[in-house]
């Protein structure tokens, strides 16, 4: 009987395989191959659509070094971070992969990437200075620039038109949102004046910006949730749900996120970045643009910047022909490439005309304009120990089940304690 | 009983039926000869080996994929985790760190209550068993490949349309609701409706797999019984509770543990009918997903392992106590 049992625990035992299991296999194939004979380096991506423009740039960096040959590896970007991870704990994670502002600092900081500060003839002069930020870590830069992306004022045109309200511009103000919410508000109709989640990158990062507050102190160390200027960019976004009701409930836009409610039409505007675009270019009967995101009350514009960059492995077996393909990704050439094929926005300055004019009909030249405003996504070295608490906690502010002040101390305690650790 | 016990067939029944207070064996059976000494032949050597080859393709991915897996957590659960491997032994740290979490109070009664919704589940698949064995002819097989489509549905898909089903604004079932006057909550983001409606897609999902086993029990109940009973007078409700039930009770013994074991294990459902930003997620946070949460988004393999050790014991413990219990209603016919 008992052995019953174990077969039937068996199952039970389906969760504990998942911690079990453990390395994975990928990464440098070219093991014990001196640094001066040919070399394959592997490549880690995980947009399989990017694939293409890659492996154009593998096809272009290979008839310059005959000696180096790329193998692109496209992981789906949901077991992307849990491979790479078994991956490097085992030492075979890719020589050269794609890294994120949010990841760069566990990765950094656990000296599992090359500083590329240190490399001969790097040069990060042609990238946004908020974008190198993001990517450096004690002064010492580890990733590549590759794309970024910004935030701006999606606006739905049919609907300002119909409440005769003016279109949203780069002289908006917080102010100028409220009113406009209010007034393109029509229960009756199922519209919705603005859509304000909890969203973090797409809306609150922004507001407590434009407030003069931060997420995190500028040598992420503190929180800045416990700023009363973070405070009330937090209360403008919270308030277009529980104070004016222009905005759909947490509930509501669980059920249906807020881009799909905009791309239908029941939302007036919505605060989203450039990588939405495909989306609502491609919905039916949708005539919207989009505008710079309004000004804080004292007038100070601001957008969260983020973006990926490529990086080298620490473990890698090729260091230097490494770097000489990190160096290329970073070239003028290699974003050019990029450029053309119009998925994302090039982090080489200058580059982006091509992105813009992909999609004349909307005002993308916003994204790229606001780069004056930029400020790095916050990150420290480790943020997914903070980022998780902090979202739950936003989610039942969200929700009605905590108050803004008693949610945002919490929030604050628990980023402290984390950041304390790192 | 003793209107029945007067017919020989209908004895028979019945004595399967009020067996069920003793613990032993019949009293008459006859007790097993003993075995011979056993020798160690080379016939016997060679059958043993041929036994053991035989199980061996079994054998071998069971170890290397469930119990050396079972071993390496159970130890890992005593060490803390580096980001990039490296394991420090910590006692036991992650054990008292995952008892004083104070999730896992809500957590452990999510799963409770999850689990008694998929248990209160059973009846209805013997209702739509025995419902399924009176259809006959070509509707028969088109019923039964209806029923069980959700068993072999993708998961994701099948809480990606449940999710469409449930929409507080869009969704059908809040519109069917509204035709008879009543406002529907948001069922997959409002916490004080999250479990139940996890639990009618769990039941959903589950009543497939669990008819084909119930319907395979009613075939196995011979027909004289019921052509015996009836010759007494017993009418259908009776014939259910004296003859069904009792010759069934096998296989509602089979369907309850996994039944308490799939439930107690709820995960899946949580994560892709409720998304990561959801405000009723802390509301409906299961064991498993706390398991989820530590090992695969704060990457804290350690208190992970810790967690799913528990969580065995207590499925273990469980089923043991279901096995223990079964002795007092289910019989073997």
């Amino acid at each position: 009987m008992f052995r019953k049992v174990l077969v039937l625990t068996g199952a039970g035992a389906l969760a504990l395989a998942a911690t079990g299991c453990s390395s994975s296999k990928s990464g440098s194939s070219s093991a014990g191959k001196t640094e001066s004979g040919p070399v394959t380096l592997s490549y880690g991506i995980w947009d399989a659509k990017q694939k293409p423009a890659m492996q154009q740039m593998a096809d272009a960096f290979h008839a310059a070094h005959p000696d180096i040959t790329i193998d692109i590896q496209v992981t789906p970007n949901a077991d992307y971070w849990t491979k790479l991870q078994t991956a490097a704990a085992s030492g075979t994670a890719p020589d050269v992969f794609w890294m994120n502002g949010p990841r760069v600092g566990l990765y950094a900081g656990q000296k599992q990437l090359l500083s590329l500060s240190d490399k001969p003839g790097f040069d990060n002069t042609p990238f946004p200075k908020a974008l190198n930020d993001v990517y450096t870590l004690d002064g010492k830069q580890y990733a590549m620039p590759k794309d970024f992306d910004t935030v701006g004022l999606w606006y739905n045109k049919k609907l300002f038109d119909a409440a005769g309200v003016k279109y949203p511009d780069a002289t908006w103000t917080w102010q100028n949102v409220i009113d406009a919410a209010q007034k393109l508000n029509d229960p009756g109709k199922g519209v919705w004046g603005i859509a304000s989640p909890d969203w973090t990158q797409e809306n609150l990062f922004n507001t407590m910006l434009q407030a003069g507050g931060s997420a995190i102190s500028a040598d992420k160390k503190k929180s800045g949730f416990d700023d009363p200027k973070s405070l009330a960019g937090l209360q403008y976004a919270l308030d277009f749900v529980t104070k004016y009701k222009v905005s759909p409930t947490a509930q509501q836009m669980t059920d249906t996120q807020p881009d799909q409610l905009f791309a239908s039409g029941k939302v007036a505007m919505f605060t989203d970045g450039d990588y939405d675009l495909p989306e609502y270019k491609g919905a039916a009967g949708l005539d919207a643009d989009v505008a710079p995101l309004p000004a804080g009350p004292d007038g100070k514009k601001a957008t969260v910047i983020n973006g990926l960059g490529n990086v080298i492995y620490a473990k890698t077996k090729h260091p230097e022909a490494a770097w000489e393909w990190v160096k290329y990704l970073g070239s003028k050439e290699a974003n050019e490439i990029q450029a053309k094929t119009g998925t994302v926005i090039p982090a080489y300055n200058g580059l982006s005309a091509e992105w813009v004019a992909s999609a004349p009909q909307y005002h993308l030249q916003v994204f790229i304009d606001q780069l004056n405003d930029a400020v790095p996504y916050p990150v420290s070295k480790n943020t997914a120990a903070w980022s998780k608490p902090m979202q739950d906690t936003l989610d039942q502010i969200w929700g009605g089940k905590l108050d803004l002040q008693t949610g945002a101390k919490q929030i604050a305690d628990q980023m402290n304690a984390a950041l304390a650790k790192e | 009983m003793p209107a029945i016990e007067s017919r020989p067939v209908a004895a028979e029944a019945a004595a399967t039926g009020s067996a069920s207070g003793r613990t032993g064996g019949p009293a008459g059976a006859p007790r097993r000869p003993l075995a011979p000494r056993p020798r160690f032949s080379r016939a016997h050597l060679r059958e043993w080996a041929w036994g053991y080859a035989m199980i061996a393709p079994l054998f071998v991915g069971l170890v290397l994929f469930y119990l050396w897996p079972i071993v390496q957590s159970a130890y890992f659960s005593f060490t803390e985790w580096g980001a990039f491997g490296g394991q420090e032994w910590v006692g036991f740290k992650n054990y008292s760190a995952f008892m004083s979490d104070p999730q896992l109070p809500r957590a452990a009664w999510n799963t409770v209550k999850y689990a008694l919704i998929i248990l209160a589940g059973i009846p209805i698949s013997i209702v739509f068993a025995a419902l399924l064995n009176q259809v006959h002819g070509k509707y028969a097989t088109l019923y039964r490949i209806l029923y069980f489509l959700p068993v072999v549905s993708m998961p994701a898909a099948v809480a990606m349309v449940w999710r469409w089903l449930y929409n507080g604004d869009y969704g059908l079932i809040n519109y069917l609701l509204s035709l008879v006057g009543i406002h529907g909550p948001h069922w997959v983001s409002d916490g004080r409706y999250t479990v139940y409606a996890l639990g009618v897609v769990g039941i959903w999902s589950s009543l497939g797999y669990n008819m084909i086993i119930f319907a395979a029990g009613l075939k196995n109940i011979p027909r004289q019984y019921y052509e015996a009973s009836s010759l007494d007078g017993a009418g259908r409700v009776r014939q259910f509770f004296s003859v069904t039930l009792p010759l069934l009770s096998p296989s509602i013994f089979f369907v309850s543990v996994l039944s308490v074991i799939g439930g107690l294990q709820m995960f899946d459902l949580v994560l892709m009918m409720l998304g990561k930003t959801n405000p009723a997620l802390a509301d409906s946070k299961t064991i498993a997903y706390l398991f989820y949460e530590d090992a695969f988004i704060t990457n804290n393999q350690g208190l992970a392992a810790a967690i799913a050790v528990v969580l065995t014991l207590v499925l273990l413990a469980l089923t043991a106590l279901q096995f223990r219990l079964q002795k007092r209603w289910v019989h073997y016919g």
